[in-house]
């Protein structure tokens, strides 16, 4: 039971949470995925039915999906996080064994209509299974070692599944996801900094590995490393990519070459023209003036997820809107902090805009829980 | 966990605090992504745009050569050719009327293909390659080559072209490739890299089509450093084509092409199968077309010629074509009779010329009837009255169900366009279509093929096939695809009484070897080779009674397309079968003077291997059948296997 239980008569019902829906977000929200259709449309050569059709149609069942969660309260999702979690968890565990593999990477449930890959789940399950703990804690206890243990684990587990998959991006982003959720609760500072500590040993341990028989990454990770670290000692090879996807986005200059004119991300066939590298796309035919704009749209849905969770009492409301702003962010930073040349090619995808019917359909449900508790709160 | 008021505003200011750092770091991380963005985008712009446009590295797409077609003796019916052409790509050129004025002084520049070339630029993006021209010879190709430094954006290109060496022959059976168009991909939803290549061509129908993957192929890429005019400086890698798979058909060229040949002048479509495999040995229809005029996109005039014509060349009769099987539909309601035992091979019926049902006549085609007619007799002689007679004590039911078991009314999977259905209809057909109850008239006609009855040249066919061997055999078309067998396995037994098949099959050799058999003159001379068929004339109009009356119209003096059409089917050797044909004339007449000697020729043909001597004919047709045979338009025979052509990418 927590605070918001209390005030229930307060919070608005039946139709009238449509008028309390987050509407300023909702419009972002469709101007990200409207950047999105449009260089889907440029990159396809002018083609609609290729990507932007399929990624349009998606949108409008994401944007359907996530009415329905916003319109059910919040304290059921709530009540569902440890029943997500742990189907997320046997879907990971299944998809191990019995999933289908693509590109080398993320592994999926065919399901006809759709490919599920509970990893993406897994990212908003996660924050949920997090909320929901430290809503139940005590909260004298949320710094002892054993209750710092409990929420370790339900992180480690899907990350370690996932980068046996091996997909590091996704482990990456549910690493510092949850990390976030547990920084915001309140665990006590000591316990990140001796993190931090662990990752730098980690990194050590990881370079120190390699070439032996206990190598930690698969050797197309290191090769990812080493051509991030120095792109021009091979540039025809696997610093391909960075260097054309940076040759593509710097010669968008101020403005752009204009809509469909970009040549470089079309001429030199970038394998994930329009997935991963969508942003190369979209700087080059743009330009700063385009790139930087996008940058902000997602900026302005970060701080009105923030202003939502300053808002609630409930912690967790709070907790799951910090966390899915943290996961998120994490898309887009990681996705733009890899195609410029800040970070090594992990295989991120641009959030809302990149074409993949998963990773769009799991972050519109997440603004859907967004919107859940920017309705139900108490006013 | 039960909060107090306190506890709750306590736990609320915390996370916001920490909300408010991790805010704090989304901002800063921000504003070094912008910062990034502005270093790449603006300070080093001037030096990205020089990279990108003066030393830049390109991936350029290599067709796969597309996999051969051949026929059974492997003689090539599609085969690739080399084809020297000029594209020109926008954004190199500049001036691009200015270029092509430059092209056309080296060389010969076909207007018309030109101001296609200039649209297909003008809507193209700017970095994308267009054909200018195509089919140049080598020396005019040089001559580009040697003036390049004067031409900025063009570039000579060697390229693989369809080609189909039989001509009309195969357009039925291979179809034929055509450029990519918008629609194709729209309607395909195909995203293969491929199609974006300038002048790739796709199978637009029949085999090609239908195989196009199989013979498609997939694309190399071939990675090269070029500058500012966009000219090759150097290539870094080549990663080659995959060619498409070769594909072996279970057509026989040399047989196909008599076939085309001995149809020319009708409208007509012709089948041929091995009948104890299935394999189809010839598929023809005529007229026919020339496939190569399709391959680089036909000419208007061409087209509206083919569709203009009333023998309709584009449409496949042999297959697509659908017409009343007439007579040979008589052997389906004889052994549906039999296997009911509604009526034994030695009952007779007496034919008095028609038969009277209620205030209705119908008519036998022998105006003053046959007499009394046994099984054998009514199939030789064709008497519509024995069948009008039997067909109502068997019913409509177990006829067309026994029609559906040899092949007929159900569509063939085989892989050409449109294929098909056909109809052997029921009363429940008839209620949903027509919406009308079936009659005992209904029985009467579909008796004798006429009616709701519909069939192709390929259904009568595999019905000739199953009858002959009593064993339920599948056509097929391809034999082998890169050498792997794609033939079914051997037919099952259809089930049929052996003794019912006999007396068929005695019916049936009496129509072309007993005097008073409706194909006598189209028997052979050679028992060896001997031809047991049937004929069937189908009508296209209603004879009203006032026109019985004062004599029916021959067909000569009635207009082509309101002639009768005329059919033959039949196998041979008679003693082990092999080969079973069917031919239909569309408005040729009679069954027995114009399909029957045409099916005798191919059977004959099939059965040698080479053009029939004319020994094998009856000795007062021997002068008419050689001068035929000189005249008509085959090729030289035997057809040489002639290999491998061309395979991949110069």
């Amino acid at each position: 039971m927590s605070f918001l239980e209390y005030n229930v008569k307060t919070t608005p019902s039946g139709w009238r949470k449509v008028l309390y829906l987050n509407w300023a977000l909702i419009l972002l929200l469709i101007a990200v995925a409207s950047v999105g259709f449009l260089m889907l449309y440029s990159i396809a050569g002018g083609q609609l039915s290729r990507w932007a059709e399929p990624q349009m149609k998606r949108f409008a069942l994401g944007l359907a999906a996530m009415f329905v969660v916003a319109m059910v309260p919040i304290w059921f999702w709530r009540n569902m996080s440890a029943l997500a979690y742990g189907v997320s968890l046997l879907l990971l565990l299944y998809v191990e064994f019995f999933g289908t593999v693509g590109m080398g990477a993320q592994r999926w449930i065919d399901l006809g209509f759709m490919r599920l890959q509970p990893s993406e789940l897994m990212k908003i399950t996660l924050v949920m299974m997090l909320a929901a703990y430290y809503d139940w804690l005590d909260l004298g206890k949320k710094s002892r070692p054993l209750y710092v243990a409990i929420p370790l684990a339900l992180i480690l587990v899907p990350t370690f599944l996932t980068v046996m998959q091996p997909d590091l991006g996704t482990a990456i982003l549910l690493s510092l996801g949850g990390g976030a959720v547990m920084f915001v609760a309140g665990v006590h500072w000591a316990y990140f900094v001796a993190v931090i500590a662990a990752g730098v040993g980690t990194v050590s341990a990881v370079f120190a590995s390699r070439g032996t028989a206990w190598q930690l990454l698969q050797d197309y990770q290191y090769r990812r490393i080493d051509t991030f670290l120095d792109p021009t000692n091979d540039p025809l090879g696997a610093g391909y990519h960075i260097t054309q996807s940076q040759i593509a986005l710097g010669s968008g200059g101020w403005t752009g070459r204009g809509f469909m004119e970009g040549t470089q991300s079309r001429l030199n066939f970038l394998p994930e023209k329009h997935t991963d590298f969508i942003f190369t796309t979209l700087a080059e035919e743009f330009g700063f003036v385009g790139a930087a704009s996008l940058l902000a749209l997602y900026v302005l849905i970060l701080v009105f997820c923030i202003v939502t969770a300053l808002q609630h009492r409930d912690r967790y409301a709070s907790l799951l809107v910090m966390g899915i702003a943290v996961a998120f962010f994490l898309y887009f930073a990681i996705n733009m902090a890899m195609v410029m040349g800040l970070a090594p090619v992990v295989g991120v995808p641009l959030p809302l805009v990149s074409y993949g019917g998963s990773a769009m359909l799991v972050l519109m449900v997440a603004f859907g829980l967004v919107q859940s508790a920017h309705i139900h709160r108490p006013r | 966990m039960k909060r107090t008021q306190r506890e709750t505003e306590d736990s609320a200011r915390q996370i916001g605090r920490r909300s408010l750092v991790v805010g704090g770091l989304f901002v800063a991380t921000s504003a070094v992504l912008a910062a990034r963005m502005r270093y790449l985008q603006v300070e080093r712009a001037d030096d990205f745009r020089l990279l990108a446009e003066e030393n830049r590295i390109n991936i350029r797409l290599l067709p796969p050569a597309r996999g051969l077609i051949f026929d059974r003796n492997g003689v090539i019916v599609a085969g690739n050719e080399q084809n020297y052409r000029i594209t020109l790509v926008r954004e190199d050129a500049g001036d691009v009327d200015a270029v092509l004025a430059e092209l056309g002084r080296i060389v010969n520049l076909d207007m018309v293909a030109l101001d296609r070339a200039r649209a297909e630029i003008a809507r193209r993006p700017p970095f994308v390659p267009v054909t200018v021209a195509d089919r140049l010879t080598w020396a005019e190709l040089s001559a580009v080559a040697v003036n390049a430094p004067a031409l900025p954006g063009i570039t000579p290109e060697v390229g693989l072209s369809r080609i189909y060496p039989m001509g009309g022959d195969f357009s039925h059976v291979v179809g034929y490739v055509g450029p990519v168009s918008d629609y194709y991909l729209e309607q395909t939803g195909d995203t293969d890299p491929v199609l974006q290549i300038p002048d790739f061509q796709v199978g637009r129908n029949n085999v090609e089509a239908r195989l196009e993957h199989t013979l498609r192929g997939s694309a190399g890429t071939k990675r090269v450093e070029v500058n500012a005019g966009g000219r090759v400086m150097r290539e870094l890698d080549v990663d080659a084509p995959d060619p498409g798979s070769d594909v072996q058909l279970t057509v026989d060229a040399g047989l196909q092409n008599y076939v085309e040949a001995r149809l020319t002048g009708e409208s007509a479509g012709s089948v041929v199968m091995d009948c104890q495999t299935g394999e189809i040995l010839a598929l023809a229809s005529a007229p026919t077309f020339d496939p190569n005029l399709f391959v680089r996109g036909i000419s208007t005039a061409a087209w509206n010629g083919l569709n203009a014509d009333p023998y309709r060349p584009l449409a496949n009769k042999a297959t697509q074509g659908l017409y009343p099987p007439g007579s040979t539909y008589k052997m389906i309601v004889a052994l549906a009779a039999l296997e009911a035992g509604v009526v034994t091979p030695g009952d007779t019926v007496n034919c008095p010329g028609h038969m009277d049902l209620g205030d209705r006549r119908f008519h036998c085609w022998r105006r003053g009837g046959h007499g009394r007619m046994d099984l054998v007799q009514a199939i030789s002689q064709s008497c519509d009255v024995y069948f009008y007679d039997v067909a109502q004590r068997v019913g409509i039911e177990a006829i067309s169900a026994m029609a559906r078991r040899c092949g007929c009314g159900v569509r063939h999977d085989l892989p050409l366009s449109g294929i098909a259905e056909g109809l052997a209809p029921t009363m429940q057909w008839k209620a949903q279509n027509r919406g009308a109850a079936w009659v005992v008239g209904d029985t009467i006609n579909a008796s004798i093929g006429q009616g709701f009855v519909l069939s192709s040249p390929l259904h009568l066919a595999v019905m000739t096939a199953r009858l002959a061997t009593g064993r339920a055999v599948q056509p097929s078309i391809i034999r082998s695809i890169d050498g792997i067998s794609q033939l079914p396995a051997p037919a099952p037994d259809m089930g049929f009484d052996p003794t019912h098949l006999d007396y068929i099959h005695r019916g049936m050799w009496q129509v072309n070897n007993d005097r008073r058999g409706t194909a006598y003159g189209s028997r052979v001379d050679v028992s060896a080779y001997g031809v047991a068929g049937k004929t069937g004339t189908s009508q296209v109009r209603n004879i009203s009674a006032a026109e019985r009356a004062s004599g029916v119209i021959s067909n000569a003096d009635l207009p082509w397309e309101r002639r009768d059409h005329a059919l033959y089917v039949g196998y041979a050797p008679y003693d082990t079968p092999r080969y079973a044909c069917a031919v239909i004339v569309e408005h040729g007449g009679g069954g027995s003077a114009v399909a029957a000697p045409i099916a005798r020729d191919i059977l004959l043909r099939a059965q040698l291997g080479e053009i029939p001597p004319p020994e094998l004919y009856p000795s007062n047709q021997r002068r008419d059948i050689e001068r035929m045979h000189r005249e008509l338009p085959i090729l030289p025979s035997p057809l040489v296997p002639s290999g491998r052509t061309v395979r991949s990418q110069a």
